[in-house]
């Protein structure tokens, strides 16, 4: 919108980095595939090693899909967070999404055995932590938009989400004191976060409702750059506050919440991309904006897998140690580099 | 042009302002009969807390009268739809709060956010108008400088510009001289000025600057706590209106220099 800049080099960079990054996450593994089976299994020919194109076809390739979802669907929650905050430190997890996801797998895992038989037998069907994450999410939005419609300044939205995140992390560890060791570490490993083990059905069942969540975005990017000038600037320039307030809490929850109820929760991308991408975009103009953090966050997210792998070993790290090892120093950097983050 | 009338931009009829907080109301001022004309620059003066910023709160509907109405170009404001308001009246606020990531052109163009489609693209038209304004404050030569690398009388004129891209009859501006010092004061307030003369728009700004606001203003507007009055400058200085503006027991107010001076 704002000035003719466009910017095309870096994006027609970016995409080629993407795609590289794209490739060599699938090409990297705990088994180790040629390069040259690797593109013919994706691109329909047959392979003589049906395990490889097993494991290409049903596992790095979703696997790989799963991370440019997760990476650029956190990254763009982040990047509306912050307008809509206007505070560099808001991330996606703010509005308590994540300790709403959190809270409702507990319940799932830890729960079962304090209200007894009917949650043990949900307990087996894979779908259950996804449903009881978003769930969990979904009601802790609720909430948070029930309160929005009431309380008209922003801040004490974020604060009163910062408290449901209180409550929820109350309620997780009166049910972790009272559950077994077992079921303690079935929740723990649920908070390593995973990008795998994401059949065809569940990732389109995903991909639908990230496609929802991208299309509000974009469709929020004129009410974004008006906010940029403060709510009281925006309502004089026309604009329903309260409208697209919730048009924008809707759509980061919808990323967000979906991405956390099938990947588990994933630190620091939703809050380090924006930042990162402002250093090279020196825009605040959310046209320019979106996809950009699209990009760097599906490109940061498949270095993370890769390395989560541990390439030529049999070990898998959790990602969300990894996204946090990578983002905590990029947030420190930018920090001592610029002085002061902005929005 | 001389015969033709020019017409009233803002008008208040018996306006009441204050507060109502569960059914319990809290009068600042009553009586309010302003009539703004089209190309008038006027100030509104008043002691801290008299309610000057209510007064200007109310005017641009962010708050709701006790009674009384508000019209800009003999409509209701109530029956303005947001972006109809947004049209014909803009604002300069207090507040410094907006991303400074911005740079100047970008938060200039913002300013047509009414006008653009839904994604907010520029047209030339406006892209035309940006320029026009960047011309009008002369901040041309700051477009692409970021909003934080700008003094605080440059972002002034820059807010002022946003305002004047929005192309609207009104503009409404919340003591845009705190902060600045007594060049750039006289230097914003001349600007006014000059836009008004300029664009025939209406502007109107709250000041503490009376005696600036007495030498360039069209038409000033007192708040004190017995009524508001408006007027030109010599008729509110020969009928006294200045002097009851602040409690007399330090300052009083010397009606041949304009301005008030430290009783000695």
């Amino acid at each position: 919108m704002l000035e003719a800049k466009t910017y095309r080099k870096q994006f027609a960079i970016l995409t080629l980095v993407l795609c590289i990054c794209f490739f060599v996450n699938i090409g990297l593994g705990s088994v180790s595939i040629p390069l040259k089976s690797i593109f013919s299994s994706l691109f329909g020919g047959t392979l003589d090693n049906e395990s490889w194109q097993y494991i290409v076809r049903n596992y790095r390739l979703p696997k790989a899909l799963v991370a440019i979802i997760v990476g650029s669907g956190l990254g763009i929650s982040g990047l509306l967070m912050q307008t809509l905050f206007r505070n560099p430190l808001a991330g996606p997890f703010v509005l308590g999404i994540s300790s709403g996801a959190s809270l409702g797998v507990a319940l799932v895992i830890m729960g079962a055995s304090i209200f007894g038989g009917f949650l043990s037998t949900m307990l087996l069907s894979q779908w259950s932590l996804v449903i009881a994450a978003s769930l969990g999410s979904f009601l802790v939005l609720l909430a948070v938009v029930t309160v929005s419609i009431r309380v008209r300044d922003t801040m004490a939205i974020l604060i009163i989400g910062l408290m449901f995140g209180s409550i929820t992390a109350a309620i997780v560890s009166v049910l972790s004191y009272f559950s077994s060791a077992e079921q303690l570490q079935q929740y723990i490993f649920w908070g390593f976060g995973s990008l795998g083990n994401l059949s065809w059905n569940e990732l389109s069942v995903l991909f639908i409702i990230y496609l929802i969540g991208i299309g509000l975005s974009m469709y929020s990017i004129k009410r974004l750059n008006t906010l940029l000038l403060g709510e009281n600037y925006a309502k004089s320039l026309g604009m329903n506050i309260q409208n697209s307030r919730l048009i924008i809490i809707i759509a980061t929850s919808l990323l967000a919440g979906t991405i956390t109820a099938f990947a588990g929760p994933i630190a620091f991308i939703g809050l380090a991309i924006p930042h990162l991408t402002r250093q090279v975009f020196k825009t605040s103009n959310h046209k320019i904006l979106l996809p950009a953090v699209f990009l760097y966050g599906a490109i940061v997210m498949l270095i993370c897998d890769s390395i989560a792998q541990l390439p030529m070993s049999d070990y898998t790290l959790p990602i969300n140690a990894i996204t946090s090892l990578i983002g905590a120093p990029v947030v420190i950097w930018l920090l001592v580099r610029q002085r002061k983050m902005m929005f | 042009m001389t015969e033709q009338k020019k017409h009233i931009v803002l008008k208040t009829n018996n306006l009441s302002i204050g507060y109502r907080f569960k059914k319990e109301e809290t009068i600042v001022a009553t009586n309010i009969n302003i009539e703004l004309k089209q190309g008038e620059l006027v100030g509104l003066v008043g002691a801290n807390g008299i309610g000057k910023s209510t007064l200007l709160r109310t005017l641009t509907r962010v708050q709701p009268p006790l009674s009384g109405t508000v019209s800009i170009d003999s409509k209701l404001i109530d029956d303005y739809s947001s972006l109809d308001l947004a049209k014909s009246l803009s604002l300069v606020l207090t507040e410094h709060s907006f991303s400074k990531n911005l740079t100047v052109f970008e938060l200039i163009a913002l300013g047509r956010q009414p006008y653009t489609n839904w994604i907010g693209n520029l047209s030339n038209n406006d892209k035309s108008i940006v320029n026009q304004v960047m011309q009008q404050t002369s901040i041309e030569t700051l477009q692409h400088k970021k909003c934080y690398e700008l003094s605080d009388g440059q972002l002034q004129k820059v807010m002022i510009a946003r305002a004047l891209a929005q192309d609207t009859a009104l503009i409404i501006l919340d003591e845009p001289t705190t902060h600045l010092d007594m060049y750039h004061k006289a230097y914003i307030l001349n600007l006014l000025k000059t836009l008004a003369n300029d664009t025939k728009k209406t502007i109107l700004f709250s000041s503490h600057e009376i005696d600036l606001a007495i030498q360039l203003c069209d038409k000033l507007i007192v708040m004190t706590d017995s009524q508001v009055i408006s007027g030109t400058p010599e008729a509110l200085i020969s009928n006294g209106s200045f002097n009851t503006l602040f409690p007399e027991d330090l300052i009083v107010f010397d009606s041949n220099s304009g301005s008030f001076k430290v009783k000695k």
